[in-house]
């Protein structure tokens, strides 16, 4: 097997059994990120303590690269510092998934990533407001 | 005739390119023989130089090969002027341009009647008339993809003044009764356009049979080069438009407070024309003529019965294709979904009962399964956001054919899906 075949192999397994799939009841943050062209969507809830993700949960539907990356994502950054989060970019994704992916492609791996960015910004934005 | 597998060898896409790729993406453009190729090759090697009001002979000449092309088109077509053909860069520019020329004489409270199954290009044009005040509005289909023709007639009113609708849709392959559509505008006083991208590559298509009174279609889907198509118009209507856009060639005279404007087609072609353009399309309508479009819509009528034959005997039991089954009233276009999966916006909320994950593979999946054995097809909304969405569905996949295609191809079409099917179960 080449890398690119376990790689995708590891993608569809994250894609037919989720990690993290549910949603968290008193979630901190909750967005709903997608994408109007191909319909690819991607629902985080995520619980906030200490400036730390304690917990993060999404549930959301579309094509394999959407669905697996945002679980291969939550796993990546639970227990994960805001400020670590922060500093994840699109190439850290793309690593991550270690697939050759076309730009149409790109997009789908991309989508949860900025839902949790937004996420984190909304945090951010609320805590400012001296909430 | 020559056989299928003989003109398959007239294009070095699939012998010199190095690629064993089984093309059927042909709804969005087309490969292209060495015919056209070469016309466009010995057009810059003999004759490149700028069309109209050139002097000396190089000039004439490049301006003879032009309107000889535009002859040949025009012909094509049924078109007995050619001064009925403008060349535009595409359908799309076509429509844009009837939209902005006929949008003028358009008041509030005009009616545009497009269907549901338009592609953007016929929709988002009409849809700049929305500031004026017009309205734009859609007849539906019936649940097999053809035309509902009771919605289409209660939709068409005396205030529509314009109705403009696809021939053959490029999503579900209806191929739909545009006489029957122009005879109820025309009867209604409106005027019918016709969006041909999809049926004058593939079959026999006749402006004087269709009774159209505009019709668009693009040279690159036809074999021809991209950035080329045509605009027919019946010669009163056509010349009676205003100008689109204005430069050079559209005009007649030019002083600093006005101008007047040439003829048509002239009046809709500023600007250098895209005369290599004109050139390998003349020289991809000369190449389909021997073929004869009769036989070309045999061929693809074969294959669409064929495809349907091998949907039954898959057994896939996820598969659902779009559009009606009679290869009749069917062009060679073939979507589909593995299992379906609804669209939704930004508003909704997604609940946990709402998770498909395994029940359906997203066309995105399905176009990169095929991929994956070199099968290349499209998936996405195809440029008909609003069909897609009638369909109730996020996207499709769709391999669509041409007179390169052999029944061996939806073999593979069919092998690949089952291997996919298989690897998301």
């Amino acid at each position: 097997m080449t890398d690119e075949e376990i790689n995708t192999e590891i993608l569809l397994d994250h894609y037919r059994n989720p990690h993290n799939h549910g949603q968290i009841d008193d979630a901190s943050e909750k967005l709903l990120e997608f994408n109007p062209v191909c319909g690819d969507t991607v629902q985080l809830t995520i619980k906030i303590d200490n400036d730390t993700v304690s917990d993060i949960k999404f549930i959301g539907r579309g094509c394999s690269v959407s669905q697996g990356s945002a679980s291969m994502l939550t796993d990546k950054v639970k227990g994960m510092k805001i400020e670590e989060i922060k500093k994840i970019n699109e190439e850290d994704i793309i690593r991550m998934l270690g697939l050759k992916l076309g730009p149409s492609r790109e997009k789908c791996a991309l989508l949860s990533l900025n839902a949790l960015q937004k996420c984190i910004a909304n945090h951010e934005k609320k805590a400012q407001g001296g909430n | 005739m020559r056989s299928w597998q003989q003109i398959k060898g007239d294009f070095p896409f699939f012998n010199e390119s190095g690629k064993s790729l089984t093309f059927l993406d042909n709804a969005a453009t087309t490969q292209k023989p060495k015919k056209v190729i070469d016309a466009i090759v010995d057009y810059y090697t003999r004759w490149n130089s700028n069309v109209h009001r050139g002097i000396y002979r190089l000039s004439e000449e490049a301006t003879d090969h032009y309107e000889k092309a535009r002859e040949n088109i025009a012909g094509f077509i049924g078109s007995r002027d050619p001064r009925q053909l403008a060349f535009v860069r595409n359908a799309t520019e076509a429509l844009n341009l009837l939209a902005y020329s006929l949008g003028h004489g358009l008041q509030q409270g005009d009616e545009v009647l497009l269907t549901i199954m338009e592609h953007h290009s016929n929709i988002v044009p009409w849809q700049f008339l929305q500031e004026k005040g017009v309205k734009v509005k859609f007849a539906d289909i019936n649940p097999d993809g053809t035309l509902n023709m009771e919605d289409f007639q209660s939709k068409l009113t005396k205030k529509t003044r314009i109705v403009s609708a696809t021939h053959c849709s490029n999503l579900l392959g209806t191929v739909n009764d545009a006489r029957e559509m122009g005879k109820l505008a025309h009867d209604n006083g409106s005027i019918f356009i016709l969006d041909a991208a999809q049926s004058v590559p593939h079959m026999p298509v006749d402006v004087h049979m269709l009774d159209c009174d505009f019709m668009a279609f693009s040279g690159h889907k036809m074999l021809g080069p991209m950035g080329i198509g045509g605009l027919y118009g019946k010669y009163e209507l056509l010349n009676g438009l205003p100008p689109f856009n204005g430069g050079g060639e559209m005009i007649r005279e030019v002083y600093t407070d006005h101008s007047t404007y040439a003829d048509a087609p002239e009046k809709f072609e500023a600007g250098t024309p895209n005369v290599e353009g004109a050139v390998g399309l003349s020289a991809a309508v000369d190449y389909l003529k021997v073929i004869g479009m009769e036989n070309v819509r045999e061929h693809e009528k074969d294959l669409i019965s064929y495809t349907f034959r091998k949907e039954e005997e898959s057994g896939i039991v996820m598969l659902k294709s779009y559009g009606p089954k009679n290869p009749e009233i069917r062009g060679g276009i073939y979507t589909f979904n593995l299992g379906e999966i609804s669209p939704m916006s930004l508003n909704d909320n997604l609940k946990n009962s709402d998770i498909s994950i395994g029940s359906s593979i997203h066309p995105h999946d399905v176009a990169s399964g095929l991929d994956m054995d070199d099968v290349a097809v499209r998936a996405g909304h195809h440029c008909a956001m609003p069909l897609t969405h009638r369909l109730n569905v996020v996207a499709t996949s769709r391999a669509s054919y041409y007179i390169y295609n052999f029944r061996e191809d939806i073999d593979k079409l069919f092998e690949s899906l089952e291997r996919i099917r298989r690897l998301y179960a």
